[in-house]
């Protein structure tokens, strides 16, 4: 009979490319995601023949369609493709948790995961609701029943959540401001972070405009164009190749009920995390405490903090306490977000959280490198509070 | 089709199976949630079966309309450009007595005046002639 820690360990990301993250961009979306693809296959040292799953986290919208990447690759024998369209953020950890599934049943043997996110140039996440085609039930919800009331983008229903647990909790908007404030210096230190030259001050987050209380313009993610790709394998394969590996230690999938509305949760913090976070740390092995850093999807500051809850960090309304004083920044007791996050290096629904994870086990991080890093974990967060986990090694 | 109105218009939903239903019942002023006939659980937003039991038997229940707040946001920005008059605005979301939530307004008051567990009761604005919102005021003192 398998069970839950039949995964861990089994599979290892052994490659990553990742273009720049810009405002702007005169490539394509699948120009970009071959790009990031190429650059992951080279750091793997195997051939692009050789690759025989493509595990597209937004389906088409993640670049291009399986197809695209037959032809473009020249791939002989593609065994597997999947999409994880409907978790919207949490898609490329979920994308992770399939690739590993796919790779140690022995379906396939190299699964490439790429995403180029045009958040920029392409249409915004604030233009959803408009878009009668896109089959998504949190699109149509958004359409239906927000979007006639003046709520049709996520800085505006995500701020629901933000907002009960300050009032639950007594959450301040210093606290959101010390995650926007850590993820900026994080940035300064990222060659290829879109703010790495543009430092702020809690005085300045507090500031900035509103846009929708509580969120101010530095609660909210940049929107930028670029793509990140992934190379996976087994660990059997892993050993022979270029760069050591890191290997996947858990990796889960968790979904809120119901899903794609927001005000129906009977408890409205509880989201897709709080189910997959205890799954991973069961699956690999290890407590919140054995982390040495976390990249958190940060889409919006309180959706980080709540996120630093669900994977266990702290306790349910101990989060605003929790990122005071430096405790999340690099030097701090849990680094989070070493590249910047969404907030401040670019948003590519996380793809670059996986990366900067990797980097970080690599210990190639340069200058924001956490001293000594063995174990890190990744969360995804999406679609209305879709969520998924990695927990990785080196 | 270009319009010559200032102000865009506020986005409608898209009149369809469960949620035509939903807006008709609004239309004639009426808030009614999904109920299952089986075991009575309420659900919103619409659909065929109930999370609980399984059940495809339901019928639109209707509802006292009196409900409290439960949290809210205060747009400033108006990314929707129909809005942009109409900033800042708090959009709320209200739990009803029997216990489905939505989305939706509170008029007659001051965003800053707003608190948890404020009573709250709802009345209806005719968006379109197919169209009427669900919004609600401050509840008259029972
Ligand atoms: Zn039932």
């Amino acid at each position: 009979m398998p069970e839950l820690t039949d995964l861990r360990d089994r599979t290892c990301i052994v490659g990553i490319g990742e273009t720049a993250y810009t405002r702007g961009t005169p490539k394509s979306a699948l120009e970009l995601a071959l790009a990031a693809s190429l650059g992951a296959i080279e750091d793997a040292g195997i051939k692009p023949e050789a690759v025989d799953a493509v595990i597209l986290p937004a389906g088409a919208g993640s670049g291009g369609t399986a197809g695209d990447f037959i032809a473009n690759f020249g791939l002989p024998d593609l065994h597997y493709t999947t999409s994880l369209q409907e978790m919207g953020g949490a898609m490329c950890v979920s994308a992770l948790e399939s690739a590993a599934v796919a790779l140690v049943s022995g379906i396939a043997h190299y699964a490439l995961i790429p995403l180029c996110s045009r958040f920029y140039s392409g249409r915004k996440a604030r233009q959803l609701n408009s878009d009668p085609g896109t089959g998504l039930q949190s699109a149509e919800t958004i359409r239906d029943y927000y979007a006639p009331f003046g709520v049709a983008a996520p800085p505006q229903h995500y701020a629901w959540m933000a907002q009960r647990h300050m009032q639950l909790y007594g959450t301040t908007h210093e606290q959101l401001g010390a995650i926007a404030v850590a993820m900026r210096k994080h940035a300064q230190l990222h060659p290829n972070a879109l703010m790495k030259r543009a430092p702020i001050t809690l005085d300045d987050y507090l500031a900035s405009r509103w846009v929708s209380y509580p969120y101010r313009l530095l609660d909210c993610c940049l929107e930028t164009d670029g793509a990140a790709a992934l190379l996976v394998t087994t660990t059997e394969r892993a050993k022979d190749l270029r760069k050591p590996p890191v290997y996947v230690m858990g990796v889960t999938s968790g979904h809120p009920f119901p899903p794609h509305d927001l005000p129906n949760r009977p408890d409205l913090l509880k989201m897709g995390l709080d189910f997959c976070a205890p799954r991973a740390y069961a699956m690999a092995g290890v407590k919140p405490d054995d982390m040495d850093f976390a990249e958190i999807y940060d889409c919006f500051t309180g959706q980080m903090m709540l996120q630093l809850e669900s994977a266990g960090f702290c306790q349910r309304g101990e989060g605003g306490p929790f990122v005071e004083n430096g405790r999340i920044e690099l030097g701090g007791a849990l680094p989070v977000n070493t590249h910047g996050g969404l907030l401040s290096q670019g948003h590519n629904a996380g793809m670059n959280h996986l990366v900067e994870a990797v980097v970080q086990l690599r210990h190639e991080a340069g200058t924001r490198q956490v001293q000594d890093a063995e174990l890190g974990a990744v969360t995804g967060w999406g679609g209305h509070g879709h969520g998924s986990m990695a927990i990785l090694r080196r | 089709m270009k319009t010559d109105s200032p102000t865009p218009i506020v986005k409608l939903p898209v009149l369809r199976g469960y949620t035509k239903e939903f807006y008709d019942w609004c239309h004639q002023r009426e808030l009614r949630f999904q109920r299952c006939q089986s075991c009575g659980t309420w659900r919103h937003p619409p659909r065929p079966m109930c999370g609980s039991c399984h059940s495809l038997q339901w019928e639109w229940a209707p509802t006292t309309g009196t409900g409290k707040v439960y949290c809210w946001t205060i747009v400033y920005q108006a990314l929707d450009p129909a809005f942009a008059n109409d900033v800042p605005y708090a959009a709320v979301v209200v739990e009803l007595d029997e216990g489905p939530r939505l989305a939706t307004w509170v008029t007659g008051i001051a965003p800053d005046q707003l608190y948890v567990g404020m009573p709250v009761e709802v009345w209806f604005e005719d968006l379109s002639d197919d169209v009427a919102l669900p919004k609600f005021k401050p509840a008259e003192a029972h």
